[in-house]
Protein backbone atom coordinates (compact mmCIF):
# COMPACT_ATOMS: atom_id res chain seq x y z
CA UNK A 1 0.00 0.00 0.00
CA UNK A 2 1.29 3.66 -0.82
CA UNK A 3 0.31 6.64 0.96
CA UNK A 4 -0.27 9.30 -1.83
CA UNK A 5 -2.22 11.98 -0.36
CA UNK A 6 -3.40 14.55 -3.45
CA UNK A 7 -1.75 18.62 -2.54
CA UNK A 8 -3.79 20.31 -1.02
CA UNK A 9 -4.62 17.81 1.87
CA UNK A 10 -7.71 18.50 3.42
CA UNK A 11 -8.35 18.87 7.49
CA UNK A 12 -8.76 15.08 8.23
CA UNK A 13 -5.31 14.34 6.39
CA UNK A 14 -3.48 17.54 8.06
CA UNK A 15 -4.34 16.56 11.84
CA UNK A 16 -3.10 12.78 10.63
CA UNK A 17 -0.03 14.47 9.03
CA UNK A 18 0.63 16.51 11.54
CA UNK A 19 0.13 13.66 14.74
CA UNK A 20 2.76 11.13 11.90
CA UNK A 21 5.38 14.40 12.31
CA UNK A 22 4.73 15.46 15.85
CA UNK A 23 3.43 12.03 17.62
CA UNK A 24 6.84 10.35 18.10
CA UNK A 25 8.19 13.21 19.63
CA UNK A 26 5.21 14.23 22.15
CA UNK A 27 5.21 10.19 22.85
CA UNK A 28 8.54 10.51 24.29
CA UNK A 29 8.26 13.54 25.99
CA UNK A 30 5.07 12.20 27.85
CA UNK A 31 6.62 8.74 28.70
CA UNK A 32 10.34 10.24 29.72
CA UNK A 33 9.27 13.90 30.90
CA UNK A 34 5.61 14.11 32.33
CA UNK A 35 5.42 10.63 33.61
CA UNK A 36 8.80 10.96 35.67
CA UNK A 37 7.16 14.14 37.21
CA UNK A 38 3.64 12.58 37.60
CA UNK A 39 5.40 9.66 39.46
CA UNK A 40 7.67 11.63 41.46
CA UNK A 41 5.02 14.02 43.21
CA UNK A 42 3.04 10.30 43.88
CA UNK A 43 6.37 8.73 45.38
CA UNK A 44 6.80 12.25 47.79
CA UNK A 45 3.84 11.55 49.17
CA UNK A 46 4.77 7.68 50.28
CA UNK A 47 7.75 6.24 52.36
CA UNK A 48 9.23 4.65 49.61
CA UNK A 49 12.60 3.21 50.64
CA UNK A 50 13.87 1.22 47.86
CA UNK A 51 10.63 0.93 45.84
CA UNK A 52 9.30 2.57 43.14
CA UNK A 53 5.64 1.07 44.09
CA UNK A 54 4.66 1.55 47.72
CA UNK A 55 1.80 -0.21 48.81
CA UNK A 56 -0.73 1.62 50.48
CA UNK A 57 -0.08 1.50 54.45
CA UNK A 58 3.02 4.01 53.12
CA UNK A 59 1.37 6.51 52.34
CA UNK A 60 2.44 9.43 54.71
CA UNK A 61 0.93 12.42 53.56
CA UNK A 62 3.14 15.61 53.63
CA UNK A 63 5.93 14.08 55.88
CA UNK A 64 8.60 13.84 53.36
CA UNK A 65 8.09 17.42 52.41
CA UNK A 66 8.04 18.42 56.52
CA UNK A 67 11.30 16.21 57.11
CA UNK A 68 13.28 17.93 53.65
CA UNK A 69 12.42 21.61 55.28
CA UNK A 70 13.24 20.41 58.76
CA UNK A 71 16.31 18.79 57.25
CA UNK A 72 19.62 21.08 57.98
CA UNK A 73 21.83 19.20 54.97
CA UNK A 74 18.66 20.05 52.65
CA UNK A 75 17.98 23.67 53.65
CA UNK A 76 22.14 24.08 53.87
CA UNK A 77 22.31 22.80 50.29
CA UNK A 78 19.08 25.59 49.21
CA UNK A 79 21.76 28.27 50.68
CA UNK A 80 24.72 26.97 49.12
CA UNK A 81 22.89 27.16 45.65
CA UNK A 82 21.87 30.93 46.63
CA UNK A 83 25.56 31.68 47.32
CA UNK A 84 27.05 30.01 44.24
CA UNK A 85 24.26 31.76 42.55
CA UNK A 86 24.93 35.17 43.34
CA UNK A 87 28.86 34.79 42.66
CA UNK A 88 28.72 32.38 39.09
CA UNK A 89 25.52 34.52 37.95
CA UNK A 90 27.33 38.27 37.88
CA UNK A 91 30.78 36.89 37.01
CA UNK A 92 29.79 35.11 34.17
CA UNK A 93 27.75 37.80 33.05
CA UNK A 94 30.08 40.56 33.51
CA UNK A 95 33.18 38.18 31.74
CA UNK A 96 30.94 37.16 28.70
CA UNK A 97 29.77 40.58 28.39
CA UNK A 98 33.41 41.99 28.34
CA UNK A 99 34.34 39.36 25.94
CA UNK A 100 31.95 40.36 23.32
CA UNK A 101 32.57 43.80 23.55
CA UNK A 102 36.23 43.63 22.91
CA UNK A 103 35.65 40.87 20.16
CA UNK A 104 33.56 42.44 18.59
CA UNK A 105 35.59 45.71 17.33
CA UNK A 106 38.48 43.47 16.54
CA UNK A 107 39.06 43.72 12.92
CA UNK A 108 41.77 41.08 12.46
CA UNK A 109 41.54 38.12 14.48
CA UNK A 110 38.33 38.45 15.84
CA UNK A 111 37.56 34.52 14.78
CA UNK A 112 40.30 33.35 16.45
CA UNK A 113 39.49 34.97 19.73
CA UNK A 114 36.12 33.77 19.78
CA UNK A 115 36.89 30.66 19.00
CA UNK A 116 39.62 30.38 22.03
CA UNK A 117 37.08 31.76 24.32
CA UNK A 118 34.68 29.33 22.94
CA UNK A 119 36.51 25.98 23.02
CA UNK A 120 36.13 25.10 26.76
CA UNK A 121 32.40 24.60 26.17
CA UNK A 122 33.44 22.03 24.29
CA UNK A 123 35.29 20.13 27.50
CA UNK A 124 33.21 18.74 30.05
CA UNK A 125 32.65 19.72 33.86
CA UNK A 126 33.96 15.82 34.48
CA UNK A 127 37.26 16.83 32.59
CA UNK A 128 37.65 20.72 33.93
CA UNK A 129 37.16 19.44 37.33
CA UNK A 130 40.46 17.04 37.27
CA UNK A 131 42.29 19.78 36.00
CA UNK A 132 41.16 22.38 38.71
CA UNK A 133 41.33 19.75 41.24
CA UNK A 134 44.48 17.80 40.54
CA UNK A 135 46.92 20.31 38.46
CA UNK A 136 45.85 23.68 39.37
CA UNK A 137 44.22 23.93 43.13
CA UNK A 138 45.78 20.50 44.06
CA UNK A 139 46.82 20.02 47.39
CA UNK A 140 49.31 21.79 49.23
CA UNK A 141 52.49 21.33 46.93
CA UNK A 142 52.46 20.63 43.47
CA UNK A 143 49.66 22.87 42.27
CA UNK A 144 49.84 25.96 39.50
CA UNK A 145 48.10 28.18 42.22
CA UNK A 146 50.51 27.15 44.81
CA UNK A 147 53.13 27.26 43.11
CA UNK A 148 52.41 31.07 41.78
CA UNK A 149 51.53 31.81 45.38
CA UNK A 150 55.01 30.69 46.71
CA UNK A 151 56.87 32.95 44.20
CA UNK A 152 55.20 36.11 45.30
CA UNK A 153 56.06 34.83 49.18
CA UNK A 154 52.49 33.68 49.69
CA UNK A 155 51.36 30.82 52.09
CA UNK A 156 50.52 27.45 50.50
CA UNK A 157 46.74 26.82 51.02
CA UNK A 158 44.74 23.66 50.44
CA UNK A 159 42.13 24.88 48.51
CA UNK A 160 39.69 22.23 48.31
CA UNK A 161 39.89 21.56 52.36
CA UNK A 162 40.14 25.25 53.37
CA UNK A 163 36.52 26.42 54.98
CA UNK A 164 37.60 29.51 56.70
CA UNK A 165 38.00 31.10 54.61
CA UNK A 166 36.08 29.08 52.11
CA UNK A 167 38.72 29.03 49.35
CA UNK A 168 36.79 26.24 48.06
CA UNK A 169 34.40 28.76 46.33
CA UNK A 170 37.04 30.15 44.06
CA UNK A 171 37.78 27.05 42.89
CA UNK A 172 34.46 26.37 42.10
CA UNK A 173 33.46 29.72 40.64
CA UNK A 174 36.01 29.73 38.32
CA UNK A 175 35.74 26.14 36.59
CA UNK A 176 32.37 26.99 36.13
CA UNK A 177 33.30 30.39 34.68
CA UNK A 178 35.70 28.95 32.66
CA UNK A 179 33.60 26.26 30.58
CA UNK A 180 30.52 28.60 30.09
CA UNK A 181 31.60 32.08 29.82
CA UNK A 182 32.68 31.60 26.03
CA UNK A 183 29.01 30.28 25.09
CA UNK A 184 27.18 33.26 26.88
CA UNK A 185 29.68 35.54 24.85
CA UNK A 186 28.55 33.83 21.77
CA UNK A 187 24.83 35.12 22.78
CA UNK A 188 26.07 38.43 23.39
CA UNK A 189 27.80 38.45 19.76
CA UNK A 190 24.79 37.69 18.68
CA UNK A 191 22.79 40.66 19.94
CA UNK A 192 25.66 43.32 19.62
CA UNK A 193 25.15 42.14 15.47
CA UNK A 194 21.62 43.08 16.00
CA UNK A 195 22.35 46.48 16.99
CA UNK A 196 21.16 48.74 14.35
CA UNK A 197 24.30 51.09 13.02
CA UNK A 198 22.49 54.04 12.50
CA UNK A 199 22.33 54.41 16.35
CA UNK A 200 25.87 54.91 16.88
CA UNK A 201 25.95 57.34 14.27
CA UNK A 202 23.11 59.13 15.67
CA UNK A 203 25.00 59.32 18.81
CA UNK A 204 28.03 60.10 16.77
CA UNK A 205 26.14 62.95 15.45
CA UNK A 206 25.27 64.24 19.04
CA UNK A 207 28.66 64.05 20.41
CA UNK A 208 28.24 61.30 22.42
CA UNK A 209 32.06 59.59 22.83
CA UNK A 210 32.87 56.60 21.96
CA UNK A 211 33.37 54.20 25.17
CA UNK A 212 31.44 54.79 27.94
CA UNK A 213 28.73 57.02 27.10
CA UNK A 214 27.71 54.97 23.99
CA UNK A 215 27.91 51.82 25.94
CA UNK A 216 25.47 53.41 28.77
CA UNK A 217 22.61 55.10 26.73
CA UNK A 218 22.95 52.71 23.73
CA UNK A 219 24.38 49.17 23.93
CA UNK A 220 23.62 48.33 27.25
CA UNK A 221 20.24 48.99 26.81
CA UNK A 222 19.80 47.55 23.19
CA UNK A 223 20.95 44.60 25.06
CA UNK A 224 18.32 44.31 27.29
CA UNK A 225 16.29 41.09 25.42
CA UNK A 226 19.51 39.11 25.44
CA UNK A 227 20.47 40.01 29.41
CA UNK A 228 16.90 39.06 30.55
CA UNK A 229 17.94 35.56 28.25
CA UNK A 230 21.56 35.27 29.44
CA UNK A 231 20.38 36.01 33.36
CA UNK A 232 17.54 33.22 33.59
CA UNK A 233 19.32 30.66 31.67
CA UNK A 234 22.72 30.89 33.94
CA UNK A 235 20.06 30.98 37.16
CA UNK A 236 18.44 28.11 36.12
CA UNK A 237 22.15 26.08 34.96
CA UNK A 238 23.49 27.32 38.75
CA UNK A 239 20.53 25.61 40.13
CA UNK A 240 21.05 22.15 38.32
CA UNK A 241 24.76 22.55 39.61
CA UNK A 242 26.18 18.79 40.04
CA UNK A 243 29.09 18.09 37.74
CA UNK A 244 31.75 20.20 39.01
CA UNK A 245 30.56 19.83 42.75
CA UNK A 246 30.57 16.36 42.46
CA UNK A 247 34.11 16.14 41.09
CA UNK A 248 35.71 18.63 43.03
CA UNK A 249 34.97 16.99 46.29
CA UNK A 250 33.65 13.79 46.01
CA UNK A 251 36.60 11.17 47.03
CA UNK A 252 36.23 7.42 48.49
CA UNK A 253 34.87 8.34 51.41
CA UNK A 254 32.02 10.57 50.52
CA UNK A 255 30.76 14.17 50.12
CA UNK A 256 32.49 16.91 52.63
CA UNK A 257 29.48 18.30 54.66
CA UNK A 258 29.91 22.05 53.38
CA UNK A 259 28.96 23.29 49.77
CA UNK A 260 26.84 20.47 48.93
CA UNK A 261 24.19 22.17 46.46
CA UNK A 262 20.73 20.33 46.48
CA UNK A 263 20.69 18.25 43.24
CA UNK A 264 23.97 16.54 45.34
CA UNK A 265 21.96 16.35 48.34
CA UNK A 266 19.50 14.69 46.65
CA UNK A 267 22.08 12.11 44.65
CA UNK A 268 23.03 10.84 47.63
CA UNK A 269 19.26 10.77 49.52
CA UNK A 270 17.95 8.87 46.69
CA UNK A 271 20.34 6.70 45.02
CA UNK A 272 22.85 6.02 47.79
CA UNK A 273 22.76 3.97 50.57
CA UNK A 274 19.49 4.68 52.03
CA UNK A 275 17.63 4.81 48.64
CA UNK A 276 14.78 6.77 49.98
CA UNK A 277 13.21 7.77 46.68
CA UNK A 278 9.93 8.91 48.68
CA UNK A 279 12.22 11.47 50.42
CA UNK A 280 14.27 12.16 47.58
CA UNK A 281 11.19 12.81 45.23
CA UNK A 282 9.86 14.98 47.85
CA UNK A 283 13.00 17.22 47.22
CA UNK A 284 12.76 17.24 44.20
CA UNK A 285 9.74 18.51 44.13
CA UNK A 286 10.82 21.56 46.24
CA UNK A 287 13.29 22.31 44.31
CA UNK A 288 10.97 22.43 41.38
CA UNK A 289 8.99 24.51 42.86
CA UNK A 290 12.00 26.80 43.93
CA UNK A 291 12.84 26.75 40.52
CA UNK A 292 9.85 27.59 38.99
CA UNK A 293 9.02 30.44 41.37
CA UNK A 294 12.29 32.12 40.54
CA UNK A 295 11.91 31.83 36.71
CA UNK A 296 8.31 33.41 37.07
CA UNK A 297 9.43 36.19 39.28
CA UNK A 298 13.05 36.84 36.96
CA UNK A 299 10.73 37.05 33.85
CA UNK A 300 8.08 39.25 35.26
CA UNK A 301 10.83 41.53 37.19
CA UNK A 302 12.87 41.78 33.97
CA UNK A 303 9.32 41.88 31.32
CA UNK A 304 10.51 38.63 29.28
CA UNK A 305 9.00 38.64 26.36
CA UNK A 306 8.89 42.14 25.92
CA UNK A 307 9.90 43.25 22.61
CA UNK A 308 12.36 46.01 22.70
CA UNK A 309 11.14 49.13 20.40
CA UNK A 310 13.81 50.25 17.89
CA UNK B 1 45.62 64.17 21.25
CA UNK B 2 42.23 62.20 21.19
CA UNK B 3 43.62 59.85 17.96
CA UNK B 4 46.34 59.27 20.31
CA UNK B 5 44.74 57.98 23.27
CA UNK B 6 41.83 55.56 21.17
CA UNK B 7 45.35 53.72 19.81
CA UNK B 8 46.59 53.27 23.83
CA UNK B 9 42.74 52.42 24.20
CA UNK B 10 42.96 49.73 21.18
CA UNK B 11 46.88 48.62 22.37
CA UNK B 12 45.75 47.97 25.65
CA UNK B 13 42.35 46.18 24.54
CA UNK B 14 44.66 44.00 22.44
CA UNK B 15 47.32 43.16 25.68
CA UNK B 16 44.20 42.19 27.56
CA UNK B 17 42.36 39.75 25.27
CA UNK B 18 45.72 38.05 24.83
CA UNK B 19 46.22 37.97 28.15
CA UNK B 20 42.80 36.26 29.07
CA UNK B 21 42.71 34.09 25.66
CA UNK B 22 46.50 32.71 27.14
CA UNK B 23 44.50 32.03 30.77
CA UNK B 24 41.63 30.04 28.58
CA UNK B 25 44.11 28.10 27.06
CA UNK B 26 46.25 27.20 29.81
CA UNK B 27 43.64 24.36 31.14
CA UNK B 28 44.18 22.70 27.92
CA UNK B 29 47.81 22.92 28.22
CA UNK B 30 47.80 21.09 31.47
CA UNK B 31 45.83 18.58 30.51
CA UNK B 32 48.44 17.78 28.02
CA UNK B 33 51.33 18.73 29.66
CA UNK B 34 50.54 16.04 32.35
CA UNK B 35 48.87 13.67 30.06
CA UNK B 36 52.43 12.96 28.59
CA UNK B 37 54.52 13.76 31.83
CA UNK B 38 55.52 11.04 33.80
CA UNK B 39 53.79 10.71 37.19
CA UNK B 40 57.25 12.46 39.23
CA UNK B 41 57.02 15.79 37.30
CA UNK B 42 53.45 16.00 37.67
CA UNK B 43 53.56 15.50 41.55
CA UNK B 44 56.89 17.03 41.82
CA UNK B 45 57.65 19.31 44.71
CA UNK B 46 58.94 22.30 42.30
CA UNK B 47 56.04 22.47 39.67
CA UNK B 48 57.62 23.51 36.35
CA UNK B 49 55.52 24.90 33.09
CA UNK B 50 57.27 22.14 31.12
CA UNK B 51 57.99 19.21 32.46
CA UNK B 52 61.31 17.55 32.09
CA UNK B 53 60.19 14.67 29.38
CA UNK B 54 57.37 13.95 27.08
CA UNK B 55 56.42 10.95 27.05
CA UNK B 56 54.35 10.04 24.22
CA UNK B 57 54.36 6.04 25.90
CA UNK B 58 51.44 6.90 28.42
CA UNK B 59 48.56 6.87 25.66
CA UNK B 60 49.50 3.29 24.44
CA UNK B 61 49.99 2.67 28.12
CA UNK B 62 46.42 3.86 29.18
CA UNK B 63 44.87 1.56 26.64
CA UNK B 64 46.93 -1.39 28.45
CA UNK B 65 45.87 -1.35 31.94
CA UNK B 66 43.08 -3.23 33.06
CA UNK B 67 42.03 -1.47 35.62
CA UNK B 68 41.26 1.33 33.45
CA UNK B 69 38.55 0.59 31.11
CA UNK B 70 39.28 3.13 28.77
CA UNK B 71 38.49 1.64 25.12
CA UNK B 72 34.89 0.36 26.43
CA UNK B 73 34.13 3.60 27.68
CA UNK B 74 35.41 5.38 24.75
CA UNK B 75 33.07 2.92 22.47
CA UNK B 76 30.15 3.29 24.71
CA UNK B 77 30.44 6.91 24.33
CA UNK B 78 30.72 6.69 20.95
CA UNK B 79 27.87 4.74 20.27
CA UNK B 80 25.56 6.60 22.81
CA UNK B 81 26.65 10.22 21.06
CA UNK B 82 26.15 9.01 17.76
CA UNK B 83 22.54 7.40 18.53
CA UNK B 84 21.78 10.18 20.95
CA UNK B 85 22.39 13.10 18.02
CA UNK B 86 20.77 10.97 14.84
CA UNK B 87 17.70 9.95 16.96
CA UNK B 88 17.56 13.55 18.27
CA UNK B 89 17.75 14.80 15.03
CA UNK B 90 15.36 12.83 13.56
CA UNK B 91 12.81 13.46 16.04
CA UNK B 92 13.37 16.90 16.33
CA UNK B 93 12.91 18.13 12.99
CA UNK B 94 10.10 16.26 12.04
CA UNK B 95 8.38 17.60 15.28
CA UNK B 96 9.49 20.53 14.48
CA UNK B 97 8.45 20.80 10.52
CA UNK B 98 4.98 19.44 11.03
CA UNK B 99 4.41 22.33 14.43
CA UNK B 100 5.68 25.17 11.53
CA UNK B 101 3.86 23.85 8.50
CA UNK B 102 0.96 21.73 8.98
CA UNK B 103 -2.03 23.43 10.35
CA UNK B 104 -3.34 21.63 13.16
CA UNK B 105 -6.54 23.13 15.43
CA UNK B 106 -4.47 21.88 18.59
CA UNK B 107 -0.79 22.77 17.01
CA UNK B 108 -0.66 26.08 19.45
CA UNK B 109 -1.84 23.72 22.90
CA UNK B 110 0.87 20.55 21.44
CA UNK B 111 3.93 23.68 21.13
CA UNK B 112 3.05 24.79 24.36
CA UNK B 113 3.26 21.47 26.55
CA UNK B 114 6.55 20.96 24.47
CA UNK B 115 7.95 24.23 25.48
CA UNK B 116 6.72 23.68 29.15
CA UNK B 117 9.32 20.99 29.86
CA UNK B 118 12.24 23.17 28.86
CA UNK B 119 11.07 25.07 32.07
CA UNK B 120 10.84 21.49 34.38
CA UNK B 121 15.03 21.11 34.55
CA UNK B 122 15.88 17.79 33.21
CA UNK B 123 17.85 17.33 35.92
CA UNK B 124 15.27 17.84 38.75
CA UNK B 125 13.32 15.05 36.87
CA UNK B 126 16.21 12.43 37.22
CA UNK B 127 14.92 10.66 40.63
CA UNK B 128 11.90 9.43 38.68
CA UNK B 129 13.41 9.50 35.57
CA UNK B 130 15.44 6.59 37.44
CA UNK B 131 12.65 4.51 38.85
CA UNK B 132 11.17 4.77 35.53
CA UNK B 133 14.27 3.41 33.84
CA UNK B 134 14.76 0.55 36.58
CA UNK B 135 11.05 -0.33 36.39
CA UNK B 136 11.99 -0.92 32.19
CA UNK B 137 14.71 -2.89 33.38
CA UNK B 138 16.99 -0.62 31.33
CA UNK B 139 19.30 0.33 34.03
CA UNK B 140 23.04 -0.49 32.78
CA UNK B 141 21.53 -0.43 28.98
CA UNK B 142 22.82 1.46 26.44
CA UNK B 143 18.58 1.55 25.98
CA UNK B 144 18.41 3.22 29.09
CA UNK B 145 21.17 5.31 28.28
CA UNK B 146 20.00 6.59 25.18
CA UNK B 147 16.34 6.47 24.31
CA UNK B 148 14.61 8.48 27.69
CA UNK B 149 17.66 11.70 26.32
CA UNK B 150 16.06 11.57 22.67
CA UNK B 151 13.30 13.73 23.16
CA UNK B 152 15.18 17.36 23.55
CA UNK B 153 12.67 20.33 23.67
CA UNK B 154 14.89 22.44 22.68
CA UNK B 155 16.20 21.03 18.99
CA UNK B 156 12.75 20.76 18.95
CA UNK B 157 12.39 24.34 19.24
CA UNK B 158 15.09 25.32 17.14
CA UNK B 159 14.07 23.30 14.27
CA UNK B 160 10.68 24.93 14.80
CA UNK B 161 11.67 28.30 14.56
CA UNK B 162 14.13 27.75 11.60
CA UNK B 163 11.40 25.93 9.54
CA UNK B 164 9.19 28.94 9.99
CA UNK B 165 11.62 31.12 8.37
CA UNK B 166 11.89 28.91 5.79
CA UNK B 167 11.04 30.22 2.22
CA UNK B 168 7.52 28.50 1.04
CA UNK B 169 8.01 28.96 -2.22
CA UNK B 170 9.91 26.33 -2.17
CA UNK B 171 7.40 24.08 -0.87
CA UNK B 172 4.71 24.79 -3.37
CA UNK B 173 6.67 24.59 -6.29
CA UNK B 174 6.98 20.47 -4.94
CA UNK B 175 3.39 20.72 -3.88
CA UNK B 176 1.96 21.78 -6.94
CA UNK B 177 3.91 18.23 -8.51
CA UNK B 178 2.03 16.61 -6.05
CA UNK B 179 4.00 15.33 -3.01
CA UNK B 180 2.81 15.39 0.03
CA UNK B 181 3.99 16.56 3.66
CA UNK B 182 6.20 13.48 3.90
CA UNK B 183 8.06 13.74 0.68
CA UNK B 184 8.41 17.44 0.83
CA UNK B 185 10.18 17.45 4.02
CA UNK B 186 12.24 14.88 2.80
CA UNK B 187 13.25 16.01 -0.59
CA UNK B 188 12.97 19.74 -1.00
CA UNK B 189 12.87 21.06 3.05
CA UNK B 190 15.57 18.58 4.73
CA UNK B 191 18.64 18.79 2.02
CA UNK B 192 18.00 22.77 2.21
CA UNK B 193 18.40 22.99 6.06
CA UNK B 194 21.81 21.17 6.28
CA UNK B 195 23.36 24.04 8.35
CA UNK B 196 20.66 23.87 11.01
CA UNK B 197 20.52 20.23 10.68
CA UNK B 198 24.65 20.36 11.21
CA UNK B 199 24.34 22.96 14.33
CA UNK B 200 21.70 21.32 16.30
CA UNK B 201 23.67 17.95 15.84
CA UNK B 202 26.44 19.27 17.09
CA UNK B 203 25.44 21.11 20.18
CA UNK B 204 23.39 17.47 20.70
CA UNK B 205 26.61 15.56 20.21
CA UNK B 206 28.57 17.66 22.69
CA UNK B 207 25.64 18.26 25.02
CA UNK B 208 25.80 13.71 25.36
CA UNK B 209 29.28 13.55 25.22
CA UNK B 210 30.15 15.52 27.77
CA UNK B 211 26.69 14.42 29.80
CA UNK B 212 27.29 13.27 33.35
CA UNK B 213 24.42 12.93 36.08
CA UNK B 214 22.31 10.34 33.81
CA UNK B 215 25.25 8.16 32.71
CA UNK B 216 25.77 7.97 36.50
CA UNK B 217 22.93 7.41 37.65
CA UNK B 218 21.88 4.85 34.81
CA UNK B 219 25.27 3.46 33.86
CA UNK B 220 26.10 1.33 36.92
CA UNK B 221 27.97 -1.65 35.62
CA UNK B 222 31.44 -1.01 34.69
CA UNK B 223 30.83 -2.37 31.31
CA UNK B 224 28.33 0.69 30.75
CA UNK B 225 30.48 3.33 31.84
CA UNK B 226 30.76 5.96 29.58
CA UNK B 227 34.19 8.29 29.43
CA UNK B 228 33.13 11.03 31.57
CA UNK B 229 31.98 8.57 34.10
CA UNK B 230 34.74 6.39 33.90
CA UNK B 231 37.10 9.74 34.68
CA UNK B 232 34.96 10.43 37.58
CA UNK B 233 35.27 7.16 39.17
CA UNK B 234 39.18 7.27 39.26
CA UNK B 235 39.25 11.00 40.48
CA UNK B 236 37.15 10.77 43.01
CA UNK B 237 38.50 7.07 43.76
CA UNK B 238 42.37 8.11 43.45
CA UNK B 239 43.43 4.45 42.37
CA UNK B 240 45.01 5.27 39.21
CA UNK B 241 48.28 6.96 38.19
CA UNK B 242 47.66 10.70 37.89
CA UNK B 243 49.31 10.58 34.47
CA UNK B 244 47.62 7.84 33.37
CA UNK B 245 44.30 9.62 34.33
CA UNK B 246 45.10 12.83 32.14
CA UNK B 247 46.23 11.52 29.45
CA UNK B 248 42.87 9.56 29.56
CA UNK B 249 41.37 13.07 30.22
CA UNK B 250 42.90 14.46 27.08
CA UNK B 251 42.09 11.58 24.43
CA UNK B 252 38.09 12.29 25.92
CA UNK B 253 38.08 15.92 24.92
CA UNK B 254 39.71 14.95 21.23
CA UNK B 255 37.03 13.90 19.11
CA UNK B 256 34.65 16.88 20.56
CA UNK B 257 37.52 19.38 19.26
CA UNK B 258 37.71 17.49 16.32
CA UNK B 259 33.80 17.92 16.00
CA UNK B 260 34.34 21.06 17.05
CA UNK B 261 36.94 22.62 14.62
CA UNK B 262 34.92 21.22 11.90
CA UNK B 263 31.66 22.44 12.63
CA UNK B 264 32.53 25.96 14.12
CA UNK B 265 30.34 28.10 11.77
CA UNK B 266 27.64 26.10 12.53
CA UNK B 267 27.56 25.79 15.81
CA UNK B 268 28.29 29.51 16.10
CA UNK B 269 25.18 30.21 13.94
CA UNK B 270 23.20 27.95 15.32
CA UNK B 271 23.47 29.59 18.96
CA UNK B 272 22.63 32.74 16.95
CA UNK B 273 19.97 31.37 15.31
CA UNK B 274 18.60 29.25 18.15
CA UNK B 275 16.60 32.55 19.14
CA UNK B 276 16.89 31.77 22.75
CA UNK B 277 18.21 35.53 23.09
CA UNK B 278 14.69 37.05 21.35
Amino acid sequence: MRWRPRAPAGPQNRTLWFWLFVGPFVLGLLVFTYVPLGWSVYLSFFDAHNTVSPSREDFVGLDNYAAMLRDDAFTDSLRTFAVFTAFIVPATYALALALALMVNRLRWWQAFFRSVFFLPVACSYVVAALIWKMSIFNGVRFGLANTVLGRFGGEQIAWLSTTDPPWYWLVIVTVRLWLQAGFYMLLFLAGLQRIPPRLYEAAAVDGARPGWQVFRHITFPQLRATSVAVVLLLVVNAFQAFDEFYNLLSDARGYPPYARPPLVYLYYTALGQGQNLGLGSAGAVILALVIGVVTVVQARWFGLGRKEEV
Amino acid sequence: MWDALVRVGRALRLVLLLTLALLFLVPFYLLVRNGLAREEDITAPDWTFFPGEVRWSNLSELFQDPTVPMARALLNSSLIAVATTLGTLLLASLAGYGLARIPYRHADAVFYAILGTLMVPAAVTFVPSFVLVSTLGWISTLRGLIIPTLFSAFACFVFRQYFLGFPKELEDAARVDGLGYWRVFWRVVAPNSRPVFAAVGSIVFIGSWNSFLWPLVIGQDRDSWTVQVALSTFTTAQTVRIHELFIAAAVSVLPLLVVFLLLQRHIVAGVERSGIDD
